[in-house]
C-alpha cells in the first residue's frame, strides 16, 4: 500500500502548489508594474500648487487681465464626521440643501473617490472663505484651496480676450495628458489662443500619507517637490483706452470696428458689438447660459466671424484692379444717370450727383455706374477668352489683397469669407450662360462677395500702405513671447504700388472736400487728421442697409486704419463714418473734439431695427 | 509493536526546531514593521503587538519544552478520544458563549486572553484520525472505515462551518493528503479537483463548456485506465459521444444562424432549461425547439447505449465514469442555486470577486487590491524593514494578522518571500520525510496531519494575498499575529516532534 511511494506524488504536488504560489508572487512583484504606480499613487499626496496664469496687457503696458485670489472647498469624504450643515452652509453661502445634496452625491461616488479629496465649490470669493476659514476646525474634512481667477481692470475686449473656465472631459480629451480634471484653461479669444504661455506649469508637494488620508511627512524632504513655474504674460497689440471708446461707441448698434496699424498689421482694437462685458468673462459659469440666450449672440465676434457685404467700399478695390489691368485711366470719365443701364430695361441704381465724373471724383461721391463699367471692362477684356477667364483674373486680384481667404492672424476662428470665381456662376447659370452683366453687382461689393469687417480693415491698411499688408494680429512680441515671422513679411497685391495714390486722393477727397463737392464721408472730416476714407452702404435682406466706412489717417505715413460695419445702420455716413472717424481722432489726438456727435454716437439704438433668427 | 524503551540513541530533529525558530521571529519582526507606525513601540514592549507577540513566542517556547520534556509522549495516543470529545464539547459552547467577532462566533473571551477552540481543534482531530487510522484491522479502501475517518474530520468540521469560521473549517479539507497516504485512491483527489473546476467553471465561463470540460477529462482518463482491450472501445465510443456533443453547438450556429437567441445557452453561465422560456421564437416552428433539450436528448440516447455496453463489456471503470458524468452535470445544474442559496452573500461575493465576475475595488476586492498592490510594489528585493508604505500605513487590512504576508512581500520583496515560502516548504517536506521514516503508523499519520494542516494555511493565506484564493481570513501559521494559533501550531508541531523522539528510541 505504501510501496507505490505515495509520499513522492504529495511532495511532487507540494512542490507545484509552492511553485503556483512563487510564479504567482513573482509576476506581481516582477512582471507588472502597475501595482508599483498603484502603491505611489496610494501612499503619496500630490498636492497641487498651481501657477499663477499670466497677465494680458495692452500695447501700452496697462492690464487687461490681471489675477485676484479666489478659493475653491475641497472636501475629503472619508474624513468627514457628523457635522452641522447649516452652521457650513451659512459660512459657506449656500444653502443646506446644496450641502446635503453634494455629500449624498460624494457617498454614491465613494467607490471611486476612495480617500480624494473632491471639489466642492469652485471660484469661492475671499470674504466667503475667510468666513469659512474661522469656523474650519469644526468641519474635519473640509478644507480651502487658493486659486488664482482672472481680475478685469478695465471693460476692453470682452470677446477678443476670451474666458478662462474648468476643463471638461471632451477638452481633456482633446489635450491628452495636459489637464486633470479641476483645471482651469483659456476656452476662447486671446486666453485660448496663448493658453500654452499663460497657464505656466503647475508645481506639487509630495507628502506621504496613511490610508486614513492624514499626511505623514514630506516625500523624500521635499526634495521630489516641484514648484510651480508662472505663467508668462502677454502683451496685446491692443489700445485698451481706444478699445474701450469704440465698446462705448458701439453700445445699442449691432457691428464691429477694426483697427489697425498699417506700419505692422497690429490690430489697436476689435469691437464686436453687442460683446461680452468682462464682469462675465470674471464668472462665465454664472452667466454662460445669459450670454447663450441672448439673441444678439455677445458671443460671437463679428469682427471676425461675421461674413458681410462690403458694400462700396469694394470700388476701391475694382479701381485698383482696373488701373493694374489697363482698363482704367483715372482721368477716365463715365457717365451715370441715376445709375447704370444694361440689358432690356435693367438699371443699377445710384444717387443723383454730376455725371460724368473721373475716378477720384467717382470714389468721393461714391458712383455706382462707374464701377459696372470698370468691372464690365475687367471681365470683358479682350486680353482673355471669355468672361469667365476675366472674373479669374480679377478673382486673383483680390484674393491678393486678403479677401476670400482666411488672412492667418493670430486671432482663433477667424472666417475667410468668399470671392466668387468662375466656378460660382457655371455652377449657378451654366457654362458660358453669364456674361458680365450676370456678375454686374460685383462692382459695388454686393452680390456673391462675403468679407469679414477684419478683411476692410486689412483692405485699408493695404491702401494706407500704398500697396502692401501686414497680417493683422494681436500678440505683440514681448519677453519671453515670440510671434510667427509672418507677422513681419509685407504681403503684396498684385496691384502695382503706383496705382495707389490715385485711390488715396479719392477718399481723401470723400472726407476733406469742401461742402458742395459731393463728397460722401465729410462726416468723418477733423481738421489736421487728413482722414482718407471711403463709405458704404450695403444692402441687409433683412431690414436697413448696413453703414459702412473704412478709413486711415494721416494720409501721409498713416498711423492707423480702421474699418466699422454697423447693421442696419443705412447710409455709410450715418453710423460708420462717425464711430471711425471718432476713433482715429481719439486714437491720433488723444481726445475728441466733436462732442455732440460722440454723443449721438454712445447714445443711439439701433437695436430694434436688428431682425434675428 | 510493543515498544522497547532501551535505546536513547536518537534526539529530537533539530532541522524542524531550527526551521520552526527563523519563522516565529521572522513573523516578529515582521508584525513590529505592519504595526509600527500605528503602535509606537520597541519590539518588546507590552503595548504594541509586537510586545505582545514576544510573549506569546516565549510562553510556546515554554511549551514546546514542556511537550519535549515533561509530558510522557505516549498520553498522546492514549488520550485522544477524550481529548477529541473536550474539545468538540468546547467547539460547540463557544457557539453559545462566545461575542460576535467580524459575524463568526468561533472566540471565547476569557478575560485579557481570547482563544478559539477551532485552533486547538485540528491538534484533536489529528490525534484521533492517527489514532483510528492506525489500528491493526483498519483498511481506508473498506467502507465502513473510510466512513469512520471521514466523520473524524466531517464532525468537527460542520461545527466550525456552524460557527461561522468557514475559512477554518476549510483547513480540514487538507486531511484527504492524509487519507490518501494511507491508501485512499487517488481518484477521490480527482473529484474535488473535477466539482472545483466544474464550480469553477461554470460560474467563470458557462455551464456548456463545464460539462464539455468534464467529459473530455473522463474520456481521458478511460483511455489511459484499465486493460488494452477496453480502452479501445472508450476511446472509439467515448470520442463520438464527445465529438457529437462538441460540435452540436456549431452545427446548430450553422443551420440556425439567424437565430441567436438559441445560441445563449453557450455562453449562458447556468444550464437552466426554463431560463430559455422567456424567449420568443418566431421564425418557425423548427427553431420553436430549444437546443438544450436536442442536446439532452442526445446525451439521453447515447448514455444508455454507454451504459449498456459497459455491462456487457464488464467494464466497471467505464461504468464509474458514467456515473461520475452524470452527477457532474447534476452538480452543473445546480451550481447556481448552490452559488446563490447555500453560500452566504459574503462568501458569494467574495468569490465572484476571485473569479472576476464583480468589481468591488471599495468593498472585498479592496482587501485584496491593496494586498496586491502592497505585494507588488516590493520588487526583486523589497523596500527594507521598516520602509513599506502600504503596510505600516495602513491600506492593508489585518495586516498583522491574516495578512502579514503582505509585509513580507512589501518589505523583502520576492527574495524575503522565496525564503519565507521556502521555509515552510522545507517544514512541510521534512515533515513528510520524518513521518515516513517512522515504522509507528500512529506517528506517521499524525505527521501528515500537521503536514496537511501548515500546507493549507500556507496555501489558503498567501493565495488570498495574492489574489489567487478567495478572501479566506486563516492566519499564516507561525508568522501571524496571534497567541491562540501561535500555541496552537506550536502544540501540533512539537507533539510530532515529542513522538518522533519517542519513535526513534526503538533503535
Amino acid at each position: 500500500m505504501t510501496g507505490d511511494r505515495r509520499h513522492i506524488r504529495l511532495l511532487v504536488g507540494l512542490g507545484a502548489a509552492v511553485l503556483l504560489l512563487l510564479g504567482s508572487i513573482f509576476s506581481i512583484q516582477l512582471l507588472d508594474d502597475r501595482y508599483k504606480q498603484d502603491a505611489d499613487r496610494n501612499s503619496t499626496v500630490y498636492e497641487t500648487i498651481y501657477p499663477t496664469r499670466g497677465a494680458i496687457f495692452d500695447r501700452n503696458g496697462a492690464v487687461l487681465v490681471g489675477n485676484k485670489v479666489a478659493y475653491d472647498i475641497l472636501v475629503s469624504p472619508r474624513e468627514v464626521k457628523a457635522f452641522d450643515t447649516l452652521a457650513l452652509a451659512t459660512a459657506l453661502g449656500v444653502t443646506p440643501e446644496f450641502i446635503r445634496g453634494k455629500m449624498d452625491e460624494y457617498h454614491r461616488k465613494r467607490a471611486s473617490i476612495g480617500f480624494q479629496a473632491v471639489t466642492m465649490m469652485r471660484m469661492v470669493p475671499a470674504e466667503t472663505y475667510l468666513r469659512f476659514e474661522e469656523v474650519k476646525y469644526k468641519f474635519p474634512g473640509f478644507r480651502g484651496q487658493s486659486r488664482g481667477m482672472r481680475e478685469y481692470p478695465v471693460n476692453a475686449g470682452g470677446n477678443l480676450l476670451g474666458y478662462v473656465s474648468e476643463v471638461n472631459q471632451r477638452y481633456m480629451e482633446l489635450h491628452p495628458g495636459e489637464y486633470r480634471s479641476g483645471d482651469y484653461a483659456g476656452m476662447t479669444g486671446i486666453e485660448a489662443a496663448r493658453e500654452q504661455d499663460l497657464r505656466g506649469e503647475k508645481g506639487y508637494h509630495i507628502y506621504l500619507r496613511n490610508a486614513r488620508n492624514q499626511i505623514e511627512q514630506p516625500f523624500k524632504d521635499g526634495t521630489m517637490d516641484k514648484e510651480a513655474v508662472p505663467g508668462k504674460n502677454i502683451t496685446t497689440t491692443i489700445d485698451a483706452q481706444l478699445q474701450q471708446y469704440g465698446q462705448e461707441l458701439m453700445a445699442g448698434k449691432v457691428g464691429s470696428v477694426v483697427a489697425i496699424e498699417p506700419s505692422t498689421g497690429e490690430i489697436l482694437a476689435l469691437v464686436s458689438s453687442p460683446g461680452i462685458d468682462v464682469e462675465q468673462l470674471a464668472d462665465i459659469g454664472k452667466h454662460y447660459n445669459e450670454i447663450a440666450k441672448n439673441p444678439y449672440k455677445p458671443m460671437y465676434n463679428r469682427a471676425v466671424q461675421a461674413s458681410y457685404p462690403p458694400g462700396s467700399v469694394f470700388k476701391l478695390v475694382n479701381a485698383l484692379i482696373g488701373m493694374q489691368e489697363g482698363v482704367l485711366r483715372p482721368e477716365m470719365r463715365y457717365p451715370c444717370s441715376h445709375g447704370y443701364h444694361y440689358g432690356a430695361g435693367h438699371k443699377l441704381g445710384c444717387h443723383g450727383h454730376r455725371s460724368p465724373i473721373d475716378m477720384t471724383e467717382s470714389i468721393m461721391m461714391s458712383c455706382n455706374a462707374y464701377y459696372c463699367y470698370v468691372l464690365k471692362n475687367i471681365v470683358d477684356n479682350r486680353k482673355y477668352d471669355s468672361p469667365a477667364d476675366g472674373l479669374d483674373h480679377w478673382n486673383e486680384y483680390v484674393k491678393s489683397f486678403g479677401f476670400g481667404r482666411k488672412l492667418g492672424s493670430d486671432f482663433p476662428a477667424e472666417l475667410a469669407g468668399s470671392i466668387p470665381s468662375s466656378r460660382t456662376y457655371n455652377r449657378s447659370y451654366g457654362r458660358g450662360r453669364w456674361n458680365s452683366t450676370t456678375v454686374i453687382s460685383l462692382s459695388i461689393g454686393q452680390g456673391e462677395i462675403l468679407a469679414t469687417p477684419m478683411h476692410l480693415a486689412n483692405l485699408c491698411a493695404t491702401i494706407a500702405n500704398r500697396g502692401h499688408y501686414y497680417i493683422p494680429h494681436i500678440i505683440k512680441a514681448s519677453e519671453g513671447i515670440e510671434i510667427d515671422p509672418r507677422f513681419y513679411e509685407p504681403q503684396y497685391t498684385l496691384v502695382d504700388t503706383t496705382h495707389f495714390p490715385k485711390v488715396i486722393r479719392g477718399m481723401w477727397l470723400a472726407v476733406n472736400a469742401p461742402a458742395g463737392a459731393g463728397g460722401t464721408a465729410r462726416v468723418a472730416h477733423v481738421d489736421s487728421l487728413d482722414i482718407c476714407g471711403k463709405t458704404g452702404t450695403a444692402q441687409n435682406p433683412r431690414g436697413a442697409d448696413n453703414s459702412v466706412f473704412i478709413c486711415f489717417a494721416p494720409k501721409d505715413n498713416p498711423k492707423i486704419a480702421l474699418a466699422a460695419y454697423v447693421e442696419n445702420g443705412g447710409f455709410g455716413a450715418a453710423y460708420a463714418a462717425p464711430i471711425a472717424s471718432l476713433m482715429a481722432e481719439k486714437y491720433l489726438k488723444g481726445k475728441t473734439s466733436r462732442p455732440e456727435l460722440e454723443k449721438r454716437m454712445m447714445e443711439s439704438n439701433l437695436m430694434d431695427r436688428v431682425k434675428h433668427d | 509493536m510493543t515498544e522497547l524503551r532501551t535505546h536513547t540513541r536518537q534526539s529530537v530533529d533539530w532541522w524542524l526546531i531550527g526551521t520552526y525558530l527563523v519563522l516565529v521571529v521572522i513573523g516578529w519582526l515582521n508584525i513590529y514593521a505592519a504595526t509600527h507606525s500605528s503602535e509606537p513601540g520597541s519590539l518588546l514592549s507590552w503595548s504594541s503587538r509586537a510586545g505582545k507577540q514576544f510573549v506569546w513566542i516565549l510562553s510556546s517556547l515554554g511549551l514546546a519544552g514542556a511537550i519535549l520534556y515533561l509530558i510522557p509522549p505516549r498520553m498522546w495516543e492514549s488520550g485522544c478520544i477524550p481529548f477529541y470529545v473536550a474539545v468538540l464539547g468546547l467547539l460547540v459552547l463557544v457557539i453559545f458563549v462566545s461575542s460576535d467577532v467580524k459575524g463568526s462566533h468561533s472566540w471565547f473571551n476569557l478575560g485579557p486572553i481570547r482563544f478559539q477552540p477551532a485552533e486547538i481543534s485540528k491538534i484533536s482531530t489529528s490525534l484521533l484520525l492517527a489514532y483510528v487510522m492506525s489500528q491493526q484491522n483498519f483498511r481506508i479502501t473498506r467502507w465502513k472505515d473510510f466512513w469512520t475517518a471521514v466523520l473524524i474530520i466531517g464532525v468537527p468540521m460542520l461545527v466550525i462551518i456552524g460557527e461561522s469560521e468557514t475559512g477554518s473549517a476549510l483547513v480540514y479539507a487538507g486531511f484527504i493528503f492524509v487519507l490518501y497516504r494511507e491508501g485512499l485512491s487517488g481518484w477521490w483527489l480527482g473529484a474535488i479537483g473535477l466539482v472545483i473546476i466544474l464550480f469553477v467553471g461554470t460560474l467563470r465561463w458557462s455551464a456548456y463548456w463545464s460539462v464539455m470540460l468534464m467529459t473530455a477529462m473522463l474520456l481521458l482518463c478511460n483511455t489511459a485506465e484499465g486493460p488494452a482491450h477496453l480502452r479501445k472501445g472508450r476511446l472509439l465510443y467515448g470520442g463520438i459521444f464527445v465529438l457529437v456533443m462538441g460540435a452540436f453547438p456549431f452545427v446548430l450556429r450553422h443551420v440556425c444562424n439567424k437565430v441567436q437567441a438559441h445560441m445563449d445557452f453557450l455562453s449562458s453561465r447556468v444550464w437552466v432549461p426554463s431560463a430559455h422560456e422567456t424567449y420568443h421564437y418566431t421564425w418557425s416552428f423548427l427553431l420553436d425547439v430549444n437546443p438544450l433539450w436536442v442536446l439532452l436528448g442526445l446525451c439521453g440516447l447515447a448514455l444508455p447505449l454507454l451504459a449498456v455496453w459497459a455491462w456487457h463489456q464488464k467494464d466497471r471503470f467505464l461504468a464509474i465514469s458514467l456515473g461520475v458524468w452524470l452527477a457532474g452535470v447534476a452538480l452543473v445544474s445546480s451550481t447556481d442555486y448552490i452559488f446563490q442559496h447555500v453560500l452566504q452573500p459574503h462568501q458569494r461575493s467574495r468569490i465572484e470577486v476571485l473569479l472576476g465576475l464583480k468589481e468591488d475595488p471599495s468593498g472585498v476586492g479592496y482587501n485584496v487590491l491593496q494586498s496586491k498592490i502592497a505585494i507588488g510594489s516590493g520588487g526583486l528585493f523589497g523596500k527594507g524593514f521598516l520602509q513599506g508604505t502600504q503596510t505600516t500605513f495602513g491600506f492593508v487590512p489585518e495586516q498583522a494578522t491574516d495578512f502579514i504576508f503582505c509585509t513580507v512581500g512589501e518589505e523583502w520583496g520576492f527574495l524575503g518571500c522565496l525564503v519565507v515560502i521556502g521555509l515552510y516548504t522545507f517544514l512541510i517536506t521534512r515533515l513528510v520525510l520524518d513521518a515516513e521514516s517512522c515504522r509507528g503508523k500512529f506517528t506517521r499519520i499524525y505527521g501528515y496531519c500537521v503536514a496537511s494542516c501548515v500546507f493549507m494555511h500556507l496555501f489558503i493565506n498567501v493565495g488570498m494575498t495574492i489574489g489567487l484564493m478567495p478572501v479566506i481570513g486563516i492566519p499564516l501559521p507561525l508568522l501571524s499575529y496571534g497567541g491562540s494559533s501561535l500555541w496552537a501550531f506550536t502544540l501540533l508541531i512539537f507533539i510530532f516532534l515529542s513522538l518522533y523522539r519517542n519513535e526513534k528510541k526503538y533503535f
